[in-house]
């Protein structure tokens, strides 16, 4: 209730908010402004749609498609998603935190070359990757190939069902994880771990004592897009024959043509999502602002020791198998191709429309998250909790669903901007929204809104406040919710079929064409291009971390 | 270190302004790079026209077809690539108002979905095919043909190992050695057909013998044509022509081959791939010009010759590793029927074939 009186009661604020007419309010309305209010509404409008119209299409058939979903084994479905959503999450997370602790705060060798490698994953698109691991690690793959000479090994065991599959999804994942973790490793306080390593802990009970605990809100966060990701994922787990919701949902889409069945289960598949997020978010409560004033100090490098090769070896690990197999076996097809002949292998025009389409999604999605994040840390409460949480919605939703429903709207109401670009970055904001909202959440944590009153009591505007204070701050929240969001609209594909421009080409499109028809030389040219490309933006942030060092 | 936040502050406001006038000038830049690409290509045509396409066949088989329409025609044929039950999805969210003219499907199912929003073909065009290949109600033309077969591992068996029929694989010796893709349409396309031709109680058991055999499940034909060419299976059930590709790419060396069944019944159906015009086209002639197109010589030998599928018009012959169409079984359904469909599905739900 108090959040209604919130927007009603702040509105002639909001055109002409200078400090000395906030003076005049009551301190907890002097804050964030109605504008605030009113895009962060307007954005989780926008992410709301593709859930209307699900609802719609299984409304419309009565109780027909609802009565149909108990046609399925929908428990053991339910029961099979569950185990794979906890395992790739918990994979994730071993990995990942330890390997952004050793990428940011130790001298662990190599360790940028290691922070842009280990990003990478999260550009190849989960069928490429799966077709990858089968071929070098299948029964029959190139691994045993090598075995059969010396060894004699005729077939490998099966990597097929949950194993594979969550092998799989972990190393394609992980990223989500790591580029939080990351993110806020930056800026976290060295006070406190200087504090312990004062009181005599060693560096492992210092970060397992105090950097872990700080870290919690990150690991959340990033946990949460695994997990989501996992339930929405098609892919890999369709390749690695293990059956989760969304190859129920697609066979409705694909083989029996029933729109109102396949809405019906997007929305179990939405409430089990709902249900994650409440799980995170009841985690998150114990999340505190932790930051003193002084955030840019520079932080001492936690020196590994006897522990240096071990950890050069796990990073290793990690690259080669979630970076180094897809690359090598990428390589090998398009090798094979062209000693075939094949010639014009790589599309370049693919590759420019690709990078447009994920630098406007970057850009705009980043902007869009601003405001949900800014409310949801600064004004917790019923309504921008709830616009936050609503946020992660679209990430857990088969891209053909958010597609479909951008559809069903944009050819009503927007006409003009139907089958343009336009539609098609609004479509990756609301796949990808949530993505920028969490890394921009955690880092938003640890900025203590107290700097940017001090800005404001001494005459900037609010705007110019958060501008000028906040985001220089959370700038590698910020850039890292980017690169998030650039790569993963590089690799998205079921949206970008359906609503990207008539005639326009892109790198996901590209691979799955030539991978669909088993032209393995003319995907895997389009795959390489996505990884370099990818490269680029991560190789920038780390670089400039470097700069700032 | 004091002057570091005015400079900060200088170099944000820059990269930020010209971070997002990059980001709008490439934005627009890329709309008008569709205006351009129309005016390019329909400026020098002298007969010009333009045609939307949604195509559910992929664009790496058919992008070369296209081109020889547009050169053969001067129409300025745009194309919608993507799955053929997302744009059946997409043109029923569409309805009215949508842009498409042709919807080009790669199994009569996707056409069925939108029967509501086709229009009646042209008898001529119509009479190119066989009956067996199009809608009984004329809404929609068989444009190329795809057989079911069995593709075998080379290392592990010869033709004389495999049986005559599909329900050889019934047999327990076939345990832990089939691959299937009962996700597939033309995999559920097939068991349709058999329910027809041996009906209910023989397609009953022809399931449970082979999920008794404990088939390994693929998410399609190409990823069961794989495992088969590398011995992960020996057999699997599969469209013909996915073999052709991977000899293609992987050479002569890939150790797989297609076995016809002699036998003939459900296991060697032909299935069609099929075009209907929507009834809302704003480019109908041009539709109909390239339906022409497509069941003309030329793009029948196309068929033929580039992607190893039957052409279905007469005088235009089949490549000749491909068997006999009269002697493969074209069973006499309405492909599109997707009250038949629906029903196979709960089948295969019974056995546990579909989650």
């Amino acid at each position: 209730m108090n959040r209604t009186r919130v927007i009603g009661e702040e509105a002639p604020v909001g055109s002409g908010s200078t400090w000395t007419h906030r003076r005049l309010l009551p301190p907890w309305l002097r804050r964030e402004p109605l504008s605030l209010w009113l895009a962060a509404i307007a954005v989780a409008g926008a992410a709301a749609l593709p859930v209307l119209y699900l609802v719609v299409r299984a409304a419309e058939s009565g109780e027909s498609a609802v009565d149909s979903i108990f046609d399925f084994d929908t428990l053991a479905i339910l029961w099979r998603s569950i185990q794979l959503i906890v395992l790739v999450t918990l994979g994730s997370v071993l990995i990942a935190v330890p390997l952004a602790w050793l990428t940011v705060r130790t001298d662990l060798p190599y360790r940028r070359a290691w922070a842009v490698a280990s990003v990478l994953p999260l550009a190849i698109p989960s069928y490429v990757g799966a077709l990858a691991f089968i071929s070098a690690f299948g029964p029959k793959g190139l691994l045993q190939g090598w075995l059969e000479g010396p060894f004699g090994v005729d077939r490998l065991p099966d990597l097929y069902g949950l194993t594979g599959a969550s092998v799989v999804l972990i190393l394609l994942s992980y990223p989500y994880v790591f580029l939080t973790v990351r993110a806020t490793l930056w800026r976290l306080e060295p006070e406190m771990e200087e504090a312990s390593w004062t009181l005599g802990r060693s560096p492992w009970q210092t970060f397992r004592r105090v950097t872990l605990p700080l870290l919690y809100p990150a690991i959340g966060a990033g946990a949460l897009l695994v997990a989501l990701y996992t339930l929405s994922d098609f892919g890999a787990v369709a390749l690695l024959q293990y059956d989760t919701f969304t190859r129920v949902i697609f066979n409705e889409y694909n083989s029996a043509f029933n729109r109102a069945v396949a809405a019906a289960l997007s929305l179990v598949l939405l409430a089990v999502a709902v249900s994650l997020i409440l799980i995170e978010a009841s985690a998150r409560r114990r999340a505190r602002y932790y930051s003193g004033a002084n955030a840019a100090r520079r932080r001492r490098i936690v020196r590994l020791g006897r522990w240096r090769l071990p950890a050069f070896i796990f990073s290793s690990l990690v690259t080669l198998l979630a970076l180094g197999i897809p690359v090598f076996v990428l390589v090998y097809w398009l090798t094979r191709g062209v000693n075939a002949g094949e010639s014009g292998l790589f599309d370049w025009g693919a590759a420019f429309t690709s990078v447009q389409y994920s630098l406007a999604a970057a850009v705009v999605t980043v902007i869009a998250a601003i405001p949900i994040s800014v409310l949801s840390v600064r004004r917790p409460g019923l309504l921008s909790t709830g616009l936050e949480r609503f946020s992660y919605v679209g990430f857990a939703m088969p891209g053909i669903a958010v597609g479909l429903g951008l559809v069903f709207f944009g050819i009503r109401y927007a006409t003009g901007i139907y089958q343009t670009v336009y539609l098609l970055v609004l479509a990756y904001v609301v796949l990808f929204l949530p993505v920028a909202v969490g890394l921009i959440r955690s880092s938003l944590l640890q900025v203590n809104p107290r700097m940017e009153e001090a800005a404001m009591s001494l005459g900037r505007s609010q705007i110019n406040a958060f501008l000028t204070v906040t985001v220089p701050v959370i700038r590698p929240g910020l850039a890292a919710a980017a690169i998030m969001v650039f790569l993963l609209t590089m690799k998205e594909l079921p949206a970008t079929l359906i609503l990207g421009p008539i005639e326009s080409r892109t790198l996901a499109t590209s691979i799955w064409s030539a991978a669909e028809e088993a032209f393995f030389a003319r995907a895997a040219a389009p795959s390489l291009l996505l990884v370099i490309a990818s490269a680029a933006p991560m190789t920038f942030l780390v670089l400039r971390e470097r700069s700032r060092n | 270190m004091t002057t570091e936040i005015p400079n900060f502050l200088a170099r944000r406001t820059i990269l930020m302004a010209l971070g997002l006038a990059a980001v709008l000038v490439l934005v627009i830049a890329c709309s008008s790079d569709n205006n351009n690409d129309s005016s390019e290509n329909s400026g020098p045509s002298d007969e010009g026209g333009e045609l939307i396409i949604y195509s559910g066949r992929s664009e790496s088989l058919i992008a070369p077809l296209i081109e020889k329409f547009e050169a053969a025609t001067g129409i300025d044929a745009k194309v919608n690539y993507a799955g053929t039950g997302s744009l059946a999805a997409t043109l029923l969210e569409e309805g009215d108002r949508s842009p498409a003219d042709v919807f080009f499907a790669q199994d009569p199912g996707g056409l069925g979905s939108i029967i509501e929003l086709v229009k009646p073909l042209s008898d001529e065009l119509i009479g190119r095919v066989p009956d067996w290949a199009r809608s009984s109600d004329n809404l929609w033309v068989g444009i190329s043909g795809r057989a079911r077969t069995v593709v075998y591992n080379t290392d592990a068996l010869s033709p004389e190992d495999l049986p005559d029929t599909l329900e050889g694989f019934t047999d327990p010796v076939w345990k832990g050695r089939i691959g299937w893709a009962p996700t597939n349409g033309s995999f559920q396309a097939m068991v349709t057909g058999m329910r027809l031709i041996w009906g209910e109680e023989r397609t009953r058991d022809w399931l449970e013998g082979i999920v008794a055999n404990e088939p390994k499940v693929y998410a399609k034909n190409t990823p069961t044509v794989a495992a088969t060419g590398s011995g992960e299976v020996e057999v699997g059930f599969v469209n013909h022509y996915y073999l052709h590709r991977f000899l293609a790419e992987e050479g002569d060396g890939f150790a797989a081959r297609n076995y016809f069944l002699p036998g003939g019944g459900p296991g060697s159906a032909i299935l069609v791939t099929g075009a209907a015009i929507l009834k809302t086209a704003d480019n109908a002639i041009e539709a109909e010009r390239f339906l022409d197109y497509l069941l003309s010589a030329e793009a029948q030998s196309y068929f033929a010759e580039e992607t190893y599928e039957y052409p279905l018009i007469d005088g235009v012959e089949r490549a000749d590793m491909l068997p006999d169409l009269a002697s493969l079984s074209t069973p006499d359904i309405d492909v599109s029927d997707l009250g038949d469909l629906a029903a196979t599905q709960n089948l295969l739900r019974e056995f546990g074939a579909l989650p």
